[in-house]
């Protein structure tokens, strides 16, 4: 196979600031300290970052969601910048991951420094939260789109829109709700052993059996929890490589597509989401096959999206997800395929997405601390998005 | 016409519901409810339906759409009971369902179903449209679809 533009792509530099719940600091101050620390994990000064992106860019919204935007990381740096992106649209939250491949690839820039941004636990102080609410009474403003056609029904949350997903689901294939928790325990144990995540306690089958609905068939536990955080990480040519003091972590393939409508109902097969599409893409870029994969970061925004990220990329057949999870032996650390090794966003935190792909570099390099999968990993996949979102980056250690 | 009390809410209040934004594209479909009809575009070309309202057919890509009132009658593709109170002026526990209409398999609303327990809601189940006004919204709901005329097929 002739070489893809991904293959001419490295992670240099990776670093999270501060996580946690209402820490109570800007999302400014998180967002500098994260990427300052990723920069300087490339080994690079700031003069020499010359690309910028980030997931979604400033926008209205729920309250803590966007971080600061791309202006604002320019300007506090007081970066020169060749090329610079963020924006709401595209593969979901590695929408800046994979664009930043390209313009490194297309010479656009050379060190492309990208972040991500949530203060949501400082700014929902009361739980989570649902979309145009704030008070229920007048002033809301109306919701054209999709949301739109969900809101006045009172679809105000992701859970309803994930959760008609998973009961479609377990009408058409086996997925039982004490199958659908080994998501949730397997985050938890791993999460035991990462000091940054956020819920470290042990939780047992009758905690999650036990926890209150929120949107059938899903339960408190099958959410992931709001966080206050910032991941950055610098993405460099690999000419860069000879150079670099961290193990060279390569980028194999990247998955974008997006064939069936973009939606939250009417995708055809509500059983699955646009992951499909992406995942499908992403294989169709490299000559590694799921069974090469050593450890996976599937997006666990809610537990089901990690089953169905799980058959999306094809580490189960359709339908058997739930086998596959059952008992949690497989997804171990020492499993056949470890998954969400940090804790995921269900125990770690909603770092949306990048958590997930932080944790996938720390695994290659060998850094993650007490929770280092013991096989010495070397292929590593990182999933983000549901509904209509969905990007995928599989990535090697050179 | 606000006679009749709306469903969903709390202590017979109407719910507080989060509106669309009309558009030229879509006022007949969210104003149809006022004479009860359901009204999505059909294409003159292809014959097909299509949802959300577009100024092309999807399928064909002809301008020769009309709004055409569908029967109301559907299926419920999938649903969720929320329990979580997001919303205060809902009554909780309240069914969101996936409705896919009677007319094209790929025709789908979001909506709510009353006149039933959330309990009792599965997916598969016949329901038909009604609608309740919300400033100058209609919008359409769903309850079981009770068969006229005696047939039980
Ligand atoms: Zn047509």
């Amino acid at each position: 196979m002739s070489e893809r533009a991904e293959q001419t792509v490295v992670v240099s530099g990776a670093a999270q600031s501060q996580i946690g719940r209402r820490l109570m600091r800007g999302e400014l101050e998180l967002t500098l300290e994260a990427c300052l620390a990723a920069i300087d994990d490339a080994g690079l000064s700031r003069d020499e970052i010359d690309g910028l992106a980030s997931y979604p860019g400033k926008m209205g919204g729920p309250a803590g969601f966007s971080g600061p935007g791309t202006p604002t990381v320019q300007d506090s740096l007081r970066l020169q910048l060749n090329w610079h992106r963020a924006g709401p649209e595209g593969a979901a939250q590695y929408a800046p991951i994979i664009d930043a491949v390209a313009a490194v690839a297309a010479g656009y820039a050379r060190h492309v420094l990208v972040y991500r941004t949530v203060t949501e636990a400082s700014a929902q102080k009361g739980g989570r939260s649902g979309i145009g609410l704030d008070g229920g009474g007048g002033g809301v403003p109306r919701m054209d789109g999709e949301l739109g056609q969900m809101l006045p029904f009172g679809a105000f949350s992701a859970s309803n829109w994930v959760a008609w997903h998973c009961q479609r689901y377990m009408h058409e294939y086996r997925l039982s709700r004490e199958q659908l928790a080994q998501i949730s325990l397997n985050a938890r144990r791993n999460a035991a052993l990462n000091d940054q995540a956020i819920y470290r306690d042990a939780l047992t089958l009758e905690d999650y059996l036990s926890a209150r609905m929120i949107s059938t068939p899903l339960c408190l536990l099958d959410c992931d929890v709001p966080a206050d955080g910032a991941t950055a990480f610098v993405i460099s040519a690999a000419d860069y490589a000879s150079e670099m003091k961290q193990p060279v972590i390569r980028f194999e393939a990247v998955g974008s597509a997006l064939h069936d409508r973009p939606s939250w109902f009417q995708r055809g097969d509500l059983t699955s989401m646009a992951a499909t599409d992406a995942a499908r893409h992403l294989w169709s870029r490299t000559s590694l096959k799921p069974q090469d994969v050593d450890v996976a970061q599937l997006y666990d925004g809610f537990s089901w999206l990690t089953v169905m990220w799980l058959e999306a990329l094809g580490f189960c057949e359709k339908g058997g997800a739930g086998a596959f999870i059952e008992g949690g032996e497989k997804i171990a650390r020492d499993g056949v395929l470890p998954l969400n090794t940090g804790g995921g966003q269900l125990s770690g935190g909603r770092l949306h997405g990048f958590g997930l792909l932080y944790e996938a570099v720390l695994q290659l390099r060998g850094q993650a601390g007490k929770r280092q999968v013991g096989s010495d990993p070397r292929v590593a996949i990182a999933a983000a998005g549901g509904g209509p979102l969905a990007g995928a980056v599989l990535l090697a250690r050179q | 016409m606000s006679a009749e009390p709306k469903h969903g809410g709390v202590n017979g209040q109407a719910p507080f519901r989060v509106l669309p934004k009309i558009s030229d594209d879509d006022r007949p479909f969210w104003t149809g409810g006022e004479r009860g009809q359901l009204l999505l575009p059909r294409c003159k070309n292809c014959n097909r339906w299509h949802s959300p309202p577009a100024p092309l057919c999807p399928h064909c890509l002809s301008k020769a759409l009309a709004f055409v009132p569908l029967s109301g009658r559907g299926k419920v593709y999938s649903f969720t009971i929320n329990v979580q109170a997001w919303n205060p002026t809902f009554e909780h526990p309240y069914v969101i369902a996936v409705i896919e209409l009677e007319e094209q398999s790929d025709l789908r609303l979001v909506s709510n179903i009353y006149g039933c327990s959330p309990e009792s809601v599965e997916i598969g189940m016949p329901v038909s449209v009604f609608f309740e006004a919300f400033e100058d919204v209609w919008l359409p709901l769903f309850r079981p679809l009770v068969e006229e005329g005696g047939s039980d097929e």
